[in-house]
């Protein structure tokens, strides 16, 4: 421990170590935006293939304003004709909120849903990303009263995890509410 | 040479960073619900010791005492954020489960700790290794930890799953993480004393 700490130097050191350290810092974001993008991108792709029947184009990302929507996309067929939509659709759940991305056929019956983000108890509320379980295998051609049987719905709820299941299946009403909409006024002009 | 071999090695027994020293407690409890997760949350904190252990020992002799603490934040928490960078572009996935975690190393104690004691008055060299040690003694308690929560709490190791159904639920939540924590550590000093 050698240099004095008088004002002067300890400005000058600080100075110099934060300039330093910005530059690395902006470097290295530039390395990295590019590759960032794409990732972000590739997942967000990935999830909506995931949703989808297979085939036909996928639109742009498209806004809307309904409450939970975080946008969503059109998918159609080689002459144009609507055949699924894929919403990102967010609703509060046990631990935060729960992102979910829904693929819906424009008649309203679910396709297939995927959860991007989630922040629900590891083995209680978490179970709801587990592929295969039959809490995410009842949604494959769901169709029907859209809350858990609980509330009187037609959807099985994930044991000991209600709040979960309520926060999902709220998610896909989201979706579909949307779908429902859209579908009238899309279908002809896509 | 065996000095500077001891500065490796007792990174793993005598001063163990989770079982001896006890730091870095939070990522320890909270990110070894599984075995991949504790040994990349391992890996990552080893990343940001070894860089700033070798930058802090270089610059100690020309930082003035009365501004050493925020010299050695700014330097750790540029390391923090580059790789926090390189994990979001090239290894998203890793990135995604271990979240949070990442930006906390910055204030992660061994880290600092290791700056302190050792770095700003090492060569660096010396400090290199110690960081290695320091970094392969975390690593390896949060795999260990890892092990164990992942067998008893979801009947499997490293993902692979070898008792379907579902394990003992309290260990993959936070009083699991004391429980085994507890139990380790007794057991390692058990071993370490002899």
């Amino acid at each position: 421990m050698a240099a004095k700490s008088s004002l002067k130097n300890m400005a000058l050191c600080l100075t110099a170590v934060c300039l330093i350290c910005a530059a690395i810092l902006g470097v290295v974001y530039i390395v990295t935006e590019q590759p960032i993008a794409d990732a972000a991108a590739a997942e967000a792709q990935a999830s909506i293939a995931k949703v989808l029947p297979e085939g036909g184009a996928i639109s742009e990302e498209k806004t809307c304003d309904a409450e939970g929507i975080g946008g969503y996309y059109i998918q159609t067929s080689g002459d144009g004709i609507v055949t699924a939509y894929a919403v990102k659709s967010t609703t509060g759940g046990f631990g935060g909120p729960v992102t979910l991305m829904v693929g819906v056929l424009p008649d309203g019956t679910v396709f297939n849903t995927s959860v991007l983000s989630h922040s629900e108890t590891p083995g209680l509320g978490a179970k709801c990303t587990e592929e295969g379980s039959s809490f995410r295998e009842q949604w494959k051609g769901f169709k029907g009263n859209l809350a858990v049987k609980k509330d009187g719905g037609d959807v099985d709820a994930i044991t000991a995890s209600t709040i979960t299941s309520r926060a999902y299946t709220k998610a896909v009403a989201q979706a579909v509410a949307l779908v429902n909409g859209l579908a009238g006024t899309d279908t002809k002009e896509e | 040479m065996a000095n500077k071999l001891s500065l490796i090695t007792k990174g793993l027994l005598k001063e163990n960073p989770t079982f001896v020293l006890v730091l870095g407690m939070c990522p320890t409890l909270a990110t070894t619900t599984s075995a991949m997760n504790g040994l990349e949350m391992g890996l990552a904190t080893m990343f940001v010791l070894i860089l700033s252990n070798i930058v802090i020992s270089l610059i100690a002799p020309v930082v003035p005492d009365k501004v050493h603490i925020p010299v050695y934040i700014v330097v750790i928490a540029t390391f923090v954020t580059v790789l926090q960078l390189l994990m979001q572009a090239f290894t998203p996935d890793v990135y995604k489960t271990l979240g949070l975690f990442i930006p906390l190393i910055v204030v992660n104690c061994i880290i600092l700790g290791r700056a302190e004691a050792f770095a700003n008055k090492n060569g660096v060299l010396d400090s290199a290794l110690d960081g290695i040690g320091i970094g392969l003694g975390f690593t390896l308690s949060l795999t260990v930890i890892g092990i164990v929560r992942e067998i008893l709490g979801s009947g499997a190791i490293f993902g692979w799953k070898f008792i379907s159904g579902d394990g003992i639920l309290a260990f993959v939540m936070a009083p699991g993480a004391f429980l085994v924590l507890g139990y380790l550590m007794v057991l390692f000093n058990k071993i370490a004393k002899k």
